[in-house]
């Protein structure tokens, strides 16, 4: 059906070409699914573009063939000979070829309605009359699981949340029946659970429709569970291709290898580490090493102490006529303690409230109510009543590594100003021993020194996080607050990365706060977790316990949503369920929370609490 | 929504009783009143003063008054129509303004029509046609006409207007017209003179606003959406209309509360080189003689025009965008 025969692709940068696609062949079958695997700057997005001939205007096809056999006309194409613009091609794009794109919240126009922007692929590429097309799309709408398909056609898509925009987009893709459809890193932007309805979908119009796809995609998790045959690419060359099981049991390059060994998975021995496909090299100096403890620190006290913080968001809305708003409970009555020396991790989809807690906790957002204890050893500091110099003073013991690494960093600051910085606020040391700082800082994170004076956008994005970690030890904290450090990095740079903060945990004696929405990276590098949703803690254990006997329903839901690159755990779509996992009031019995009874946390032995009805006894949770 | 328009509404009350209290403080700044350069200036041409009538005009207008009070009877004066008196014309302000406020609204809307009509296709040129000879060419032109000064292109305008159209030098209509009862003629010698004025208040305007809309427009061609519009297989003129070209408008309507008083405030340098029967001539003698009700009552009328378009650009803009109409902020 699509066959890629040798395609080269060049980016022209100030007139120079830089190639993208080197020698690219494969080839799709009717009704199948291709992965195409590898890191960003793989060229596996220029591939899809290439296809569908958007390809952005400073790149050109300087070679090779893309063969489209289409099913609708019977004609066999050259897509690479063929103008972008020309209305062949047109009719091609979004009629038998369609796409889907990574990002939900870009992809849409923010000011025409879901309805018309659905609607608008179908009158172009098909005979329908206004109403026949409204009514069709209003099917496809419910077809993919819009709730209200009718109201929805009159939404705009920012009344929608990811996991609809999405459904919105795949809607847009489905809506003329392709007989071949790309998915660019359909599920990356979005929450396990909601990946795992996506992706359910997808395989049932797919088998529905008998379409063939294309999914690119960086997580092997999500191609072992929905591939027929994979294409890996690295550097814009096909590394190594062939069917699943094959590539799987037994890849054959060294890329692939490694890739698998980068990868978390929930099976890894105590112990075990994960491989990146390069290793970095942290040293430690005179400056940065672990403190040891002094004499008279009660080691038994906790370090973080949160008791029944809450936080509450009024928002606006409203239409022509009239404005309404309701109140969002963001943290509801969370508490918890971190010990000294263990990494605590925090996880729960989007929007459970994870990162106003951190954000509570480090006194940049303030509480409805509640308290914040921090034990420094000697005596115990509340830090909800913190001000002025005081506040000024406990900042140095506790810092935050920001999710973003590509808007954490001054553009306009170089690398030693945007370190220097923290000890400029805190007036510690002269210029020698800030800079000596720096360096030793550069170092701890396996950076050059030399490269000090350069500025952020000449590093990537793995080696952007590490300067923002290097920041954020620059004032040796004790606790370090990480709210999702490695979910914008590729799964090799995230390895990197994770095995960075675990040995300068390690090293430095650091207590880690970290919050992730990814279970596995929460399960090789936390001790404890603690799991979150719709603004409360749901259940607290330790890792092992977590894992192997998750008691509560939201645990138990995540942990099955998780798509494993492994052959042996796929997926069970036939679990996977609507909405009912993350929404507190459909939660069964005696976890259920609707508003009309207290919780409480109950414990388990071991650590292990869940959050369950008032009154409610061990038996129930057992049953 | 419509409660928001109110609210607008009502804030616009304080907004402008502010402006006010501004605009008469800063025309009573300097030392003295009207009357008193009035007198310096007849006494320095040698001729009598009608001392009588100086002090009539200082109780009439209560000129000896202390300044707050001045202040209220101009203010309650102006909500019930009445504008005050000019001194140097020595006419109520509404019969001094007459038909040249018609005239200024006439040049204004003309040349934010101009504006319009030449900035957009060029700005939409421009932008699809990013670092093209065309993108070069237009660009060097906006830019030329951002830098050369008003004045002295009008003086250029009027010159070869003269010499290759034979149109009269100055003014909004030939000679004979002035003052004579409207007819088509006159509209027709007006339409004729119209245009100098119009390009040469319009050109900066213009030249900026090619350049607003091509950053926006290259902004939003960029945009996710837009790839998405051509993955679906729209042909490229439907996509731009459709997709970029209606979010770039966003800023063109916000910009409608700012227009107003740019054009009328930009033309008077060049009203005044051209001789234009309009009221910017007028605002400038009359903030020089400090004749204060006159100039107040322009500023105060400009003022509105301000407050009034950004009411209307924002109540388009809720229209407009569903985002902003919709999409209420957390607070």
């Amino acid at each position: 059906m699509l066959e890629v025969n040798n395609l080269a692709v060049d980016f022209f940068l100030q007139g120079h070409p830089v190639p993208a696609l080197i020698d690219v062949s494969f080839a799709v079958q009717p009704g199948e699914t291709v992965a195409l695997v590898g890191e960003s700057g793989s060229g596996k997005s220029v591939t899809s573009q290439a296809i569908m001939g958007i390809l952005p205007s400073n790149a050109k096809i300087c070679g090779g063939e893309i063969w489209f056999n289409n099913p609708e006309s019977g004609q066999l194409l050259d897509i690479a000979a063929l103008d972008p613009d020309s209305a062949q091609i047109r009719q091609i794009r979004g009629g038998a070829i369609s796409i889907i794109f990574q990002e939900p919240m870009t992809s849409l126009s923010p000011v025409h309605t879901i309805g018309d922007q659905i609607s608008e692929a179908l009158f172009l590429h098909r005979d329908a009359s206004q109403q026949e097309g409204l009514k069709l799309t209003e099917t496809m709408l419910q077809h993919v699981g819009f709730p209200h398909p009718s109201r929805a056609m009159k939404m705009y898509p920012f009344e929608l949340s990811g996991g609809l925009r999405q459904r919105a987009m795949i809607a847009m893709a489905m809506i003329c029946h392709p007989s071949l459809m790309i998915a660019d890193e359909p599920t990356t932007a979005l929450d396990v659970t909601i990946q795992a309805r996506i992706l359910k979908l997808i395989r049932e119009l797919q088998a529905e429709l008998g379409m063939a796809m294309l999914l690119i995609t960086h997580d092997l998790g999500v191609v072992a569970n929905m591939a027929d045959r994979v294409v890996v690419m690295y550097h814009g060359r096909v590394m190594e291709a062939g069917p699943l099981r094959e590539l799987f049991t037994n890849p054959q390059h060294d890329y692939l290898k490694a890739l698998m060994h980068a990868v978390p998975r929930f099976d890894l021995e105590p112990g075990e580490r994960l491989v990146p496909v390069r290793e970095i090299h942290s040293e430690t100096g005179a400056l940065l090493k672990k403190t040891p403890r002094e004499e008279g620190v009660d080691a038994h006290e906790p370090l973080l102490k949160v008791n029944d913080l809450s936080k509450t968001y009024r928002l606006h809305g409203g239409g022509w006529l009239k404005s309404e708003s309701h109140d969002l409970l963001a943290v509801d009555s969370v508490s918890f303690e971190v010990e000294r020396g263990e990494c605590f991790g925090l996880v729960g989809e989007s929007g459970c409230g994870k990162t106003t807690l951190s954000k509570i906790i480090m006194r940049a957002i303030t509480p409805d109510r509640g308290e914040i204890i921090y034990h420094d050893g000697s005596r115990a500091i509340d830090v909800r009543t913190l001000e002025g110099d005081d506040l000024l003073a406990f900042r140095r013991k506790m810092q935050f590594i920001f999710q973003d690494p590509y808007s954490a960093l001054n553009p306009r600051m170089t690398v030693f100003d945007i370190l220097r910085e923290p000890l400029v606020v805190h007036d510690l040391g002269d210029m020698d021993y800030q800079r000596e700082m720096a360096t030793e800082l550069m170092r701890l994170v396996g950076l050059d020194p030399r490269f000090l004076s350069r500025y952020p956008h000449s590093f990537s994005g793995g080696q952007r996080q590490r300067i923002g970690i290097a920041r954020a030890l620059a004032l040796q904290p004790d606790l370090i607050i990480c709210d999702e450090p490695v979910s914008a990095l590729d799964v090799s740079i995230q390895a990197q990365v994770l095995n960075l903060l675990k040995d300068l945990q390690q090293e430095l004696g650091l207590t880690v706060v970290f919050i992730s929405h990814n279970l596995a990276v929460i399960h090789y590098i936390a001790n404890r977790i603690a799991v979150m949703c719709a603004g409360r803690m749901v259940e607290l254990a330790p890792r092992d316990k977590l894992f192997e006997n998750p008691v509560h329903p939201y645990t138990r839901a995540l942990l099955s949503a998780v798509p494993h690159p492994e052959l042996s755990q796929p997926l069970s779509f036939e679990a996977i369920t609507e909405g009912a996992a993350s929404d507190p009031a459909r939660w069964s019995f005696p976890f259920t929370i609707d508003g009309s009874a207290a919780t409480e946390f109950m414990a388990l032995g071991d650590g292990h609490f869940v959050r369950v009805a008032a009154g409610s006894s061990p038996a129930d949770v057992a049953a | 929504m419509l409660t928001y328009i109110l609210r607008r509404i009502l804030t616009m009350i304080p907004t402008l009783l502010v402006i006010s209290v501004l605009v008469f403080v800063i025309i009573q700044l300097p030392p003295g009143d009207y009357l008193e350069s009035h007198i310096a200036e007849l006494q320095s041409q040698g001729e009598s003063v009608d001392e009588q009538k100086i002090a009539f005009l200082r109780e009439q207008y209560g000129l000896d008054k202390p300044m707050p009070q001045q202040y209220l009877k101009w203010l309650f004066g102006m909500l019930q129509g009445d504008f005050g008196y000019s001194f140097e014309y020595e006419l109520p302000v509404t019969e001094v303004v007459g038909d040249r406020l018609f005239l200024t609204v006439l040049i204004s809307i003309a040349t934010i029509l101009f504006t319009w009509m030449i900035a957009f296709p060029i700005g939409i040129y421009s932008a699809t046609h990013q670092y093209s000879w065309g993108d070069y060419g237009l660009s060097t032109l906006g830019f030329l006409g951002l830098a050369t000064p008003n004045f002295l292109l009008a003086l250029v305008m009027l010159y070869f207007a003269n010499v290759y159209f034979g149109t009269s030098i100055g003014g909004l209509m030939d000679p004979e017209y002035i003052d004579a009862p409207w007819s088509v003629d006159k509209l027709i010698s007006i339409l004729e003179h119209l245009w100098i004025p119009v390009v040469v208040i319009g050109t900066s305007g213009t030249a900026g606003m090619i350049r607003r809309l091509r950053a926006n427009l290259l902004d939003e061609l960029q945009k996710q959406y837009v790839i998405t519009g051509r993955a679906k297989g729209l042909p490229p003129g439907k996509l731009l209309a459709k997709y970029p070209l209606r979010v770039a408008l966003n800023f063109f309507v916000a910009d409608i509360g700012n227009l107003l008083p740019t054009v009328i405030s930009g033309a008077e340098i060049v009203a005044v080189v051209m001789s234009l029967p309009t009221t910017g001539p007028i605002l400038l003698s009359a903030l020089q003689s400090q004749d204060m009700y006159l100039a107040g009552s322009f500023l105060m009328f400009l003022a509105l025009l301000t407050v009034f378009g950004v009411l209307v650009s924002d109540i388009a803009l809720a229209m407009l965008d569903p985002r902003i109409r919709l999409g209420g902020g957390s607070k």
